[in-house]
């Protein structure tokens, strides 16, 4: 790193802890379901049920709080997916983080999220995560399906998207948890994550547009 | 302040931990609710308490009963003297037809007439003396009603006794006239001993269908005439001890729970629906959700019966009868017939019966029924080159009334017609029978006679199965069924039961190999692109 680096406060409480209890919650949600689909033996197939259940459940509940959240701080704008400077962000993971470049995109408190972020935590926030709760909680209430006039679905159906999703929930995990690590030290982003400050090159410039405010 | 909100944070999400550590621990152990709490436990309860003896009437000193019985038709008629319209009801009753319906296409169901089974095979229109002696006539149909089989308190042997009396009165000297007096005092007392039926009244017969104990139903033998609640939760000695009417509720002589073509129940309504609903199913007193309110097997009670969970095994005191083959019958040693036991002390080998297959604890099977059996009988036209089944539960998962059920399948290795493809009806017992003579021709013969089907006179051998609804031998609550004996890849206890999706059971064998085989790509590029960075960095420094 060749700049002065200055600290910047970038994740607020509310969203630091859901981080990481959403994460927590969905790293149960994993182990148990893949039990639940048989998988492996851990907890029982009785009390993987259970756990599932009731964790599903509280993160659908904690999930209404987060978009809550999104809405009244305006956060949401973080997440207006873009392709400007898409490709040079691709061509920094690809190519540039090997010869030590920077990143071209770097952080600040008004612009959190790189584009390539933006796009999967959008898709992610608005699509995947949805569409994982949506069949959870389908495959939750099967019993209920004859009175609510959806009893034609096959359990099968909504059981095989809940499991594709879970396998694109997992495959995220897998790289997310790898990303962190491409900070300007290895723990640096994960660190921010925890405390709510993260070091960031104090010359370098953010254009308008990349603000949330824009 | 940085600092503060670093240890406000930590805090908080040790306390979020924390908390969904416990709950989920909870939420493992609220699985297991204590029996009070249960509603179906104290429904059951509610019901059952006040239970007293109502009866009005002490037979002892009814005149009439005290007199001397010469034979079992004046012991019927004394009875019939007071409860005048009992023979009328019973002679209405299965009990005493042993038909099922009204003919169906020339064909009469019921062991009465054509149906046959893979055990004794067929009473031969009630001509076989040895399936005979348990009907509940002195002498079959054609005689009066023996009352005391079901009603009566003491053991006795009624023709010997009426055979010794009839001896005695013949000889007519002192000696033999006080031997005979004895045998009267004897018959008086076992005839003023009357009750409603007994476990032990009813297992006379039920215990032993198809010649013995626990030979045809593997949830219904000896061992549940003084029963433990372990092996009965409702009939345990040690516990409610019920008799057999708790349940099969009775109206005019009527007993219910008979399972054949027609179902025993159509509806399942609880005594709060109907305070004079039959006491047959279990949601009679347990209800439709009897399970602690939020537990998932409430959820399951619309397709799962009651039984598949609450009856883990069967024949798990006595050894029960899991197959016979015929066609091993009639082998000797040194010319004589012969027998051989097994580790439970039961017959494997008759040269009489052919080769038996006994079990202990075994697991039952599971079927989608809808409480009807379908059974053949000798007039069915069958496939002998395939597996017969001789009886089979019927219901589909589409239907509404359709549940997955216990059975007992029993094997059978049983002769049939080569030419006209149907299964043989063999006399068994008396002179002719197969039991006296070995002869299958000749007990074909005889036995297809008195059936009133043609025996084209060659006969080979068909392998058949024979279904028995497991429903009795309900077990505590911490023997039942677990989640994971059904819910788990390799040998689910539903294996076999197919065309719907079950969690823990099935797979979508593409999704998964797919799914597994793109985390696994993502896991080696991350670790390549890592390997990279640590590559180049290292480079670039020197």
């Amino acid at each position: 790193m060749n700049g002065k680096m200055k600290n910047i406060y970038l994740y607020t409480r509310y969203e630091r802890s859901w981080h990481w209890l959403q994460m927590f919650m969905i790293l149960l949600l994993l182990i148990t379901g893949f039990e639940v689909h048989g998988a492996y033996k851990l907890l029982g197939f009785e009390t993987a049920v259970s756990v599932h259940n009731t964790v599903g459940i509280t993160w659908l509940i904690s999930f209404a709080f987060f978009v809550f959240w999104l809405f009244t701080t305006g956060e949401w704008k973080q997440y207006i997916p873009t392709t400007r400077k898409m490709l040079s962000v691709v061509r920094y993971y690809v190519y540039g983080i090997f010869r030590g470049e920077e990143h071209p995109v770097p952080k600040r408190k008004d612009a959190k999220h790189n584009p390539l972020q933006r796009i999967t935590y959008l898709s992610l926030a608005a699509l995947l995560l949805p569409a994982q709760m949506g069949t959870g909680f389908l495959y939750w209430s099967y019993n209920h399906w004859e009175a609510w006039g959806i009893g034609f679905l096959p359990l099968g159906l909504i059981a095989f998207l809940h499991m594709a999703c879970a396998f694109a929930i997992l495959q995220f995990l897998v790289i997310h948890v790898y990303m962190t690590t491409t900070g300007h030290t290895l723990f640096a982003h994960l660190k921010a994550m925890i405390t709510g400050w993260e070091e960031v090159d104090e010359r370098v410039r953010i254009e308008d547009w990349e603000k949330k405010s824009s | 302040m940085k600092k503060d909100t670093e240890k406000i944070f930590l805090s908080t999400i040790i306390l979020v931990l924390f908390v969904f550590l416990s709950s989920a621990g909870f939420s493992a152990e609220a699985e297991q609710p204590a029996l009070e709490d249960s509603p179906g436990m104290v429904m059951a309860q509610q019901a059952e308490k006040g239970k007293t003896t109502w009866s009005t009437t002490d037979h002892s000193k009814h005149k009439i009963l005290n007199q001397d019985f010469t034979s079992g038709s004046d012991i019927t008629k004394a009875c019939l003297s007071c409860h005048s319209e009992a023979d009328d009801q019973i002679h209405k009753t299965v009990h005493w037809t042993w038909l099922a319906g009204e003919p169906v296409n020339g064909k009469q169901y019921g062991k009465g007439a054509d149906s046959v089974n893979n055990f004794c095979i067929s009473a031969n229109n009630m001509n076989d003396k040895g399936c005979v002696s348990c009907h509940i006539g002195w002498s079959g149909k054609d005689d009066q009603i023996n009352c005391l089989v079901c009603h009566g308190q003491n053991n006795v042997k009624w023709k010997e006794t009426f055979d010794d009396l009839t001896y005695f009165h013949k000889e007519g000297d002192p000696e033999s006239l006080e031997m005979a007096q004895e045998l009267q005092g004897e018959l008086r007392k076992a005839v003023v001993s009357i009750a409603r039926p007994t476990r032990q009244n009813c297992g006379s017969c039920h215990f032993y269908g198809g010649g013995g104990d626990g030979v045809k139903h593997g949830d219904l033998d000896s061992s549940l005439t003084k029963p433990s609640k372990n092996l009965d939760v409702h009939m345990g000695i040690d516990g409610k001890d019920f008799a057999c009417t708790r349940c099969h509720t009775t109206e005019l002589h009527n007993i219910s729970g008979r399972i054949y073509t027609a179902p025993a129940y159509t509806d399942r309504k609880s005594l709060l629906e109907n305070d004079q609903a039959s006491r047959i199913t279990c949601e009679s007193c347990h209800g439709s959700r009897p399970h602690k309110s939020g537990l998932k097997e409430n959820d399951h009670t619309d397709r799962v019966a009651c039984q598949s969970c609450h009856i883990p095994e069967f024949a798990r005191v006595n050894p029960t009868k899991m197959k016979w083959d015929w066609s091993k019958a009639g082998k000797t040693k040194d010319g004589k017939p012969y027998t051989t036991e097994d580790q439970y002390g039961q017959h494997n080998y008759m040269s009489i019966k052919g080769e038996m297959k006994w079990e202990k604890n075994v697991k039952p099977q599971y079927y989608w029924y809808n409480g009807s059996l379908r059974s053949l009988t000798t007039k069915d036209i069958i496939d002998p080159t395939k597996t017969v089944y001789v009886s089979k539960p019927t219901g589909k998962r589409e239907e509404p009334n359709a549940r997955i059920y216990p059975f007992k399948v029993h094997e059978g290795v049983q002769p049939y017609d080569k030419i006209h493809k149907t299964l043989l009806a063999p006399l068994l017992s008396g002179d002719d029978g197969f039991f006296t003579k070995m002869d299958f021709q000749l007990a074909f013969n005889k036995g297809m006679a008195f059936s009133g089907v043609p025996y084209s006179g060659q006969f080979d051998f068909v392998n058949t199965k024979y279904f028995f609804p497991t429903t009795h031998m309900v077990a505590p609550k911490s023997d039942v069924v677990s989640c994971n004996e059904c819910h788990t890849r390799n040998n689910s206890r539903l294996a076999n039961l197919t065309g719907f999706y079950m969690p823990g059971r099935d797979r979508f064998t593409l999704l998964c190999q797919v799914g597994w085989l793109i985390i696994a790509l993502s896991a080696v590029g991350v670790l390549l692109h890592g390997a990279g960075r640590i590559f180049f960095s290292g480079k670039r420094k020197e």
